[in-house]
């Protein structure tokens, strides 16, 4: 096996789990690698994790605290020539997503995204149209660097090692990051490390057996299970789009939630759909969803054709509000 | 003050479509690749929507699509996108699908914009969508922006305003559902877009008819490109899992309930 980077980045000053879900990665082809951290706090994170590594490189200071592609682009470009391996392992989070692509532009390199697994004769397998076809490939060129997916590898237990060697990287840019938002007024409910998927579709939103809509008694059902369990919260497009449409439904949903063929497609080991059909465009979207339960009123609805591993004919608002009593 | 938005943008099947791989090494396709209905991919369609929008807000903006695909799909699809808002087109006559090399596909991108005898660097806002729906990779726009020289980038980008100053304000997705809000002093920049916030716009037909005059000169002109294999495939293949479903019925609320809380805990 060739020589492999590892290119992590901190968050909060640690290494995040995705990033040791790609130095797993890295240790489990058996060759030799090199890790280098940038970020804020990024040299005491690699040496808490630099165990077995060859050559440990860090970037920090504070035009590397914060994720931004001129700064992020220049930080990784002066890793990767310093340590020089022909193989690039990055988490594939929004910060090396951004970065990484227009740096392989640099170094004239190849690069592959939503990479989830990597043999030792150095074939990815990667999916393509939307999660719809799967496919493994191989590269002649090199560097090659490759974003792996979160979720997709274990993660590596973290071995301290050397103290990194710190490259000084200057940048110009006219960038500045002014802070943060949530569109979820201050409900943070998607979380990628959750154990949970908890998606609502439109049903909440529909007349029930009483001729009337409950969508106020859906929300609170919705959100103090999403509280409770601190679970990642998705949604179907048409709740979606109901949303878009200014209506006063479950206005928490966004796009940011939407879970399917045009949104995205999380890795949970195990997901609730409550309340949605079942239809294909959205259930493309529960591809990496290990463990499927779905709760609908509809015997016939799409989950019992083979998409869920349970599906329970029932009123969603009542089991949600048993639910609820027991958790 | 106008702005010069390139949308990149190229094709994707009509996601309603049934796909199927076809897996010759060299060259995986697509069954009946050139036969599916087509759409313009939906996360550039998003950028359009924006560049429209923005350049309605600055008077003199103008708003040129440059897309790599088979013409003869290129032509159909424009018909409708040519509906929704005024634009000029420089297409690129080449294959298009997710196979395709993306660094080979924004190097014929680049090349393209790097000709325009008439672009305003200063005043560029290059878009795109932050992934294909073909490809998925997510990877081309950084790259074209790398080759025309623009190190201030942005992806998953779901909002952008002009401030007073004419500083650029940037929302772009990040992880935990939130966003980051960026300022750039000044174009030029990359934003690959996300889903943005505004809907489709309703046909306009005189737009549409206005449109084509300029958009079929340009399509008869289309650069032929050939894009040569990077990588070398070893499998395509549909994921093959159906589930064995246990289906529950008639069962009283609290025990589901029960059960699923005892599956969560697992
Ligand atoms: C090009 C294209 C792309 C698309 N992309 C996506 C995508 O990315 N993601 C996506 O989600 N969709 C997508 N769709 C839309 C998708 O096909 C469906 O229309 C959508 O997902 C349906 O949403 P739903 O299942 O929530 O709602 P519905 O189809 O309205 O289903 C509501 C369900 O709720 C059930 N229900 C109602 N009340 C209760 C109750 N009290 N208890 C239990 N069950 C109840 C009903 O039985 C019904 O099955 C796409 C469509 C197109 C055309």
């Amino acid at each position: 096996m060739e020589k492999t980077l590892v290119l992590l980045h901190t968050v909060d000053g640690q290494v995040p789990q995705a990033g040791l879900e790609t130095l797993g990665l890295a240790k489990s082809l058996g060759g030799e690698f090199d890790l280098a951290v940038l970020g804020a706090g990024a040299a005491s994170a690699a040496q808490q994790i630099s165990g077995g590594a060859a050559g440990v490189l860090a970037v920090e200071g504070d035009a590397f605290a914060v994720s931004r592609y001129a700064t992020d682009a220049a930080a990784c470009e002066a890793l990767i020539r310093a340590s020089g391996a022909p193989l690039i392992l990055a988490p594939d989070t929004m910060r090396f997503h951004r970065a990484l692509p227009g740096v392989a532009e640099r170094l004239s390199a190849a690069i592959d995204t939503h990479v989830v697994s990597l043999n030792s004769e150095g074939a990815v397998e990667r999916w393509y149209y939307r999660q719809r076809i799967e496919a493994s490939l191989r590269r002649a060129q090199r560097p090659w660097i490759l974003l792996v997916e979160p979720g997709s590898q274990p993660a590596a237990a973290p071995q301290p090692g050397a103290a990194p060697e710190i490259l000084s990287v200057s940048c110009d840019t006219r960038t500045k990051i002014e802070g943060f938002s949530t569109p979820l007024a201050g409900e943070q409910t998607i979380r990628p490390d959750a154990p949970l998927l908890f998606v609502a579709g439109a049903g909440w939103t529909k007349k029930q057996k009483d001729g009337a809509v409950h969508v106020e008694e859906a929300a609170n059902l919705i959100l103090d299970f999403v509280r409770r369990t601190q679970c990642s919260l998705g949604s179907s497009k048409s709740l979606v789009d109901l949303s878009g449409e200014g209506q006063a439904v479950l206005p928490f949903l966004t796009h940011l939630h939407q879970v399917g063929q045009t949104g995205s497609s999380p890795r949970h080991k195990k997901g609730l759909a409550t309340c949605c059909h079942g239809e294909e465009p959205h259930v493309v979207g529960w591809r990496f969803i290990q463990e499927r339960r779905a709760i609908n009123l509809d015997p016939n609805c799409g989950w019992v054709r083979g998409k869920a591993d349970v599906v329970y004919v029932a009123d969603a608002f009542e089991v949600m509000r048993e639910l609820l009593k027991l958790i | 003050m106008p702005y010069q938005i390139i949308v990149c943008g190229g094709l994707a099947p009509d996601p309603l479509q049934t796909l199927e791989p076809v897996f010759d090494p060299a060259r995986p396709s697509l069954k009946n690749e050139l036969m599916l209905p087509a759409v313009f991919d939906p996360w550039a369609a998003h950028a359009l929507y924006e560049a429209g929008h923005l350049a309605r807000q600055h008077p003199g903006s103008v708003v040129r699509v440059v897309s790599l695909a088979p013409k003869a799909k290129l032509q159909q699809v424009m018909m409708t996108v040519a509906q929704k808002l005024p634009l000029e087109l420089v297409a690129l006559d080449g294959p298009g699908g997710g196979f395709t090399d993306a660094a080979a596909v924004a190097a014929a991108l680049a090349d393209a914009i790097a000709a325009m005898p008439d672009l305003d660097r200063s005043r560029l806002l290059l878009f795109g969508g932050w992934e294909s729906a073909t490809r998925g990779a997510g990877a081309v726009m950084q790259r074209v922006a790398e080759r025309l020289g623009i190190t201030e980038q942005f992806l998953a980008v779901d909002e952008l305003s002009v401030e007073a100053d004419g500083s650029l304000l940037v929302k772009e997705r990040i992880e935990g559902g939130r966003h980051q809000i960026s300022r750039c002093s000044s174009p030029p920049v990359m934003l690959a877009w996300a889903t943005g916030n505004l809907p489709e716009p309703p046909n306009h037909p005189q737009t549409g008819m206005a449109n084509m005059r300029v958009i079929m000169p340009a399509l008869q002109k289309a650069k032929p490109v050939a894009l040569e294999p990077a990588a070398e495939f070893l499998r395509t293949a549909l994921p093959s899992v159906i589930r064995q479903t246990r289906v529950v019925k008639d069962v009283p609320a609290a025990e589901i309930a029960r059960e699923i809380a005892e599956w969560i805990r697992q």
